[in-house]
């Protein structure tokens, strides 16, 4: 009843809640990376826009870490298991996490792929996003790490344009640089840059899966954040460590 | 456009804060969007249109507040201006953004018996 004179009506009352409207996701978040803490699985959440190479640099990353880490991979993909059927071939224990219209994973996706899925028994869980510089970056998955694939072939602008996505990366894998040569407009240090203007840690590590340039220092990278969580620090305290070497 | 998805969270939230005070209607909602978020304003306010229908929230207005984003550094406070590299020039640090990522549900009126 109302309070003010008793008249009989309903009350509007105000509720404050001041809480993030994706508590539900990032709590789910939390309860994956306790998982993955538990079982010393280091997941690493990949992201870039369709064709940035991210299957490529897991497949490549398969052929020399074969037979010394486990590596594991749930590939989101709209439509199809393609992903799941590369990476598989390549030697990655991998499944689809088909999304439909979605065009992102979220953690609830996530923790239903584990369902079914020997995540317990791998060194890596990739967690390769659906192809989109927009929509993954906001939902947090429980991953250690997020990495941003970025071909060359994307030109030299894109973290000026999605600066939400490059903001989230503890790294950026600058993909494909074996076709610099015919980019005669696209500079990497013109994407180092713009990077530096959208991450206040702005570390990237140029790659090629074709002729597996680069490769070593992302193998040396994934080494290192394993040590990091291992040893319990965010993602973030050990790629400063090697903010300014990690650069051409 | 994860807008949609957004929106379905707010409105579950809202819902779930509705039942736990047995509000019989929701009247009004205020969120706070920053520029940096990933939430386009006009997608949610329109995903929100259309999903609302048949929900608790159905005749809720939806006020959205837009937060600028603000980065500075962390140790002398100094501002870094939007465009300019995220470092502080005199204390050599990574830039911490201080506003602008926010996706945030601040208040529901609601109607109680």
């Amino acid at each position: 009843m109302c309070e003010t004179c008793g008249c009989g009506d309903s009350n509007i009352v105000p509720v404050d809640v001041h809480d993030n409207i994706l508590a539900v996701n990032d709590r789910l978040a939390a309860h994956n990376r306790e998982h993955f803490r538990e079982r010393a699985v280091v997941a690493v959440n990949l992201m870039g826009s369709p064709g940035a190479g991210k299957t490529a640099v897991l497949e490549a990353t398969s052929c020399r870490l074969a037979g010394r880490q486990r590596l594991g991979a749930l590939a989101g993909d709209l439509a199809t298991e393609r992903d799941a059927e590369r990476l598989s071939a390549a030697g990655i224990t991998a499944k689809s996490i088909t999304t439909g219209s979605a065009c992102h994973l979220d953690a609830a996706m996530v923790h239903q792929g584990l369902h079914q899925f020997p995540w317990r028994e791998l060194d890596y869980l990739f967690i390769e996003n659906v192809g989109n510089l927009v929509c993954p970056a906001i939902y947090d998955l429980g991953q250690a790490a997020n990495v941003v694939a970025l071909a060359v072939t994307e030109g030299d602008d894109k973290p000026l344009k999605y600066p939400v996505m490059f903001r989230k990366a503890d790294l950026v894998l600058i993909t494909k640089i074996d076709l610099l040569p015919y980019l005669p407009n696209v500079r990497v240090e013109a994407i180092a840059d713009a990077l530096a203007r959208v991450m206040p840690r702005p570390l990237y590590l140029p790659v090629s899966a074709t002729t597996g340039e680069g490769m070593d220092r992302w193998l040396e990278w994934l080494g290192q954040l394993r040590t990091a969580r291992a040893a319990g620090e965010p993602a973030h305290q050990h790629a400063t460590a090697n903010a300014l070497d990690a650069g051409v | 456009m994860h807008e949609y998805s957004i929106v379905q969270a707010l409105v579950e939230r809202v819902a779930a804060e509705a039942r736990a005070r047995r509000a019989t209607s929701v009247h009004r909602l205020s969120v706070r969007i920053g520029e940096l978020s990933g939430v386009e304003v006009d997608l949610l306010t329109t995903a929100y249109q259309t999903f609302r229908e048949r929900t608790i929230c159905e005749d809720a207005e939806l006020d959205v507040h837009l937060v600028a984003a603000r980065w500075e550094c962390p140790a002398c406070g100094r501002a870094i201006g939007r465009g300019d590299l995220l470092s502080c020039p005199a204390c050599v640090v990574p830039a911490r953004l201080a506003q602008g990522d926010e996706i945030v549900l601040d208040r529901i009126e609601m109607e109680v018996p």
